[in-house]
C-alpha cells in the first residue's frame, strides 16, 4: 500500500515558527464493521515526529481517536525562512513516511 | 502482528527511509521509534488511562486549557487542542472521557516547543474533553465539555 | 475551568427572562456550530486530494503518454487558474455544454487517448473516478476566491439552463420529491443542517460555490457529479448517468443562478 504525501506548511514570525500539517491516513478505529458485518481492522498512525533542521521539535503518539487525514498545528522557537521542517509517521502496520517542507 | 511489524521495519522501505534519515542526522531514531504507550492507549476509563500515563491525581489548573468549539456538528472531526501556561511543560495529552479508549494523543515537547498543540479528534458522543499536562514531575489537568450532534465512530 | 463568557450568558438569560427562550438557545447553538466550522476551514483535508490531482495533471498517462497540462478548460490550453469558476460553458470543439468533469474526460480522451467510459463506469471514489476526483480537487482549488461567472448567452447554454430549471422542479420517485422540495424555501433545515434556497442567488451561491467539497462525516472528497447523483439517490429515484445532460443542465441552472457569488471550493461539509 503506497503512502500518500503530507501537506506541511511552516511559517515564522517574531522568532516563532508555526507548523501546520495535514497527513493522509485512514485512521481506521477497528470498531467499525463493513457491509458484511466483519470488523474492519484498526489501521492508524501510532507515532509522529516533527523535526527542524534535524532536531526533534515534537514527538507525538496517536490513538485511534485521531480523525481520518490527521491535522496537527504546533509552534516552536527559532526557525528561519528556508529551514527544513520534516515530519515522519509510523502506523500500526509498520508503514512509515517522511515528508519535508521549507519554512516560508 | 508485532512480529510482522518488526519484519517490515527491519527489511522494508520504511526502515530504509528512517535509517537514511537517521544517518543524515534528520531524526533521532530513539525518539522517532519511541515505544508507543500501548497500555495507555488501550486503557478504557479515565482512571486507568491516567494510571498508565503515570499521572496519579493530576491537579486542576487554570493555566491549562482545552481549546475547541462548544459544539461539534460531527463527531468524526472535532478540532481540539491543549495549551499550557505552566513553565517547563514537557508533555501534553488529550483525553476524551466517553470514548471507548480515553486517550486520543500525547505530545512530548522538547525545550523550545510551545505548549500549544492543536489537532482533530473523533468523539463518539458528547463528552468532557481533558487536557493533561506534565511539567517537572507533576501533572495538571483541565476540562471542557464538547457537545456532539452526530457521533463520529459509527461511520 | 471558569469561563467568564458562560457566566455572562447565564446572567443575560436571567435578566432577559422575557425573551423567547427557544430563539436565544438556538442562536447560541448556531454560534457554537459556526465556531466549529471556522476551526475546520483552516487545514481542509481536500488539500491532500488536490495535491494528488496536481501530480496526476502533470503526469503522462494513457496510450498517448501525455499529461493534461495542455487541457483547455475554457480559458485556453493549460489555464487552470479561475477556470472552474466559469464552468459549465459551451465548448466549440465538442459542440457541447460541459461541466468540469465532462470537460476533463474530453481532455483525457483527446490528449491522453483514455476512454471516458472507464470514468463513467467506475464506482464512486474508485479507479478512474478516484483519479477524476483528485483532478477536480486540484482544478477547483485554483478557483478558490474567484467570482462565479457563468456565461449563459450561447443558445446551447440557454437550452441547458431551461432544462436544468425543469429538472430542479421535476417531482418524481416514491416520495414525489423534486430538488425544490428541500431546496426551494427560505430558512429550511434538516436536523441542524441549514438547506440553502437554491432558487435565490444567495442560496445558489452558498450551495454551488462551496461544492465540490470534503465531507468530514465520511472523510471523502466529493465532486459535483457525485453530489448531484446523491441528491437523486436521496430523492429515491433513478440515479443519472455520470456526465449525462441532466446533470450538466442542473449545474448550469445552479451556477447561472449563483452568478456573482464567491467560489470557496473545495468546501468543507459536515
Amino acid at each position: 500500500m503506497a503512502t500518500k504525501p503530507m501537506r506541511i506548511r511552516a511559517s515564522t514570525k517574531d522568532g516563532v515558527t508555526e507548523v501546520k500539517a495535514l497527513i493522509a491516513h485512514e485512521m481506521e478505529t477497528g470498531q467499525r464493521k463493513d457491509a458484511n458485518g466483519a470488523v474492519i481492522p484498526a489501521w492508524f498512525i501510532t507515532e509522529l515526529t516533527a523535526s527542524h533542521n534535524g532536531k526533534v521539535v515534537l514527538a507525538s503518539e496517536f490513538g485511534t481517536a485521531i480523525s481520518k487525514n490527521p491535522y496537527l498545528a504546533f509552534k516552536f522557537k527559532g526557525g528561519a525562512a528556508g529551514d527544513k521542517v520534516a515530519i515522519t509517521w509510523k502506523d500500526n502496520k509498520g508503514e512509515t513516511r517522511t515528508d519535508e517542507a521549507a519554512i516560508g | 502482528m508485532n512480529n510482522q511489524r518488526r519484519n517490515v521495519l527491519k527489511t522494508g522501505t520504511g526502515a530504509a527511509v528512517l535509517g537514511a534519515l537517521a544517518a543524515a542526522g534528520m531524526i533521532a531514531p530513539g525518539i522517532a521509534l519511541a515505544d508507543w504507550n500501548k497500555a495507555a492507549f488501550e486503557a478504557k476509563s479515565m482512571a486507568d488511562t491516567l494510571k498508565a500515563l503515570g499521572a496519579t491525581q493530576p491537579a486542576d489548573s487554570k493555566d491549562v486549557q482545552v481549546t475547541g468549539p462548544d459544539i461539534a456538528e460531527n463527531g468524526a472531526v472535532v478540532p481540539v487542542g491543549v495549551t499550557s501556561a505552566i513553565a517547563g511543560t514537557t508533555m501534553v495529552a488529550i483525553l476524551i472521557d466517553k470514548n471507548p479508549n480515553a486517550l486520543a494523543a500525547s505530545f512530548k515537547l522538547p525545550e523550545g516547543t510551545e505548549a500549544n498543540v492543536q489537532t482533530r479528534v473523533k468523539m463518539g458522543q458528547t463528552s468532557n474533553v481533558y487536557a493533561l499536562v506534565k511539567a517537572g514531575d507533576k501533572f495538571y489537568m483541565a476540562t471542557k465539555e464538547i457537545k456532539v450532534t452526530l457521533g463520529g465512530c459509527g461511520g | 475551568m471558569v469561563n467568564p463568557q458562560k457566566y455572562i450568558v447565564l446572567a443575560l438569560a436571567a435578566t432577559l427572562g422575557s425573551l423567547p427562550l427557544g430563539a436565544s438557545a438556538s442562536d447560541k447553538l448556531l454560534d457554537g456550530i459556526n465556531e466549529y466550522r471556522e476551526a475546520l476551514a483552516d487545514g481542509n483535508p481536500s488539500e491532500l486530494v488536490a495535491a494528488e490531482g496536481e501530480e496526476l495533471w502533470k503526469t503522462p498517462r494513457g496510450p498517448k503518454n501525455a499529461s493534461l497540462e495542455k487541457c483547455d478548460l475554457g480559458l485556453g490550453a493549460g489555464v487552470v487558474k479561475g477556470a472552474s469558476a466559469q464552468l459549465p460553458r459551451f465548448f466549440k470543439d465538442t459542440g457541447k455544454v460541459q461541466d468540469l468533469e465532462t470537460r476533463l474526460m474530453t481532455c483525457m480522451e483527446t490528449l491522453q487517448g483514455l476512454d471516458p467510459k472507464a470514468v463513467v463506469e467506475a464506482k464512486w471514489l474508485k479507479g478512474e473516478k478516484e483519479k477524476m476526483a483528485a483532478l477536480v480537487a486540484y482544478v477547483v482549488t485554483e478557483s478558490n476566491g474567484q467570482k462565479i461567472k457563468v456565461d449563459t448567452r450561447h443558445p446551447e447554454m440557454k437550452k441547458m439552463y431551461e432544462l436544468g430549471k425543469l429538472a430542479f422542479y421535476y417531482r418524481t420517485g416514491p416520495m414525489d420529491f423534486s430538488c425544490a422540495t428541500c431546496h426551494g424555501d427560505q430558512g429550511k433545515r434538516i436536523r441542524m443542517q441549514e438547506l440553502p434556497d437554491l432558487r435565490t442567488q444567495e442560496g445558489a451561491a452558498a450551495g454551488w460555490g462551496s461544492w465540490p467539497a470534503y465531507r468530514v462525516s465520511n472523510g471523502q472528497f466529493w465532486t459535483m457529479q457525485h453530489r448531484l447523483n446523491d441528491c437523486y439517490r436521496q430523492q429515491r429515484t433513478a440515479e443519472p448517468i455520470y456526465g449525462s445532460d441532466v446533470t450538466i443542465a442542473l449545474s448550469v441552472y445552479l451556477a447561472a443562478t449563483a452568478n456573482g457569488g464567491k467560489v470557496v471550493t473545495p468546501g468543507i461539509k459536515r
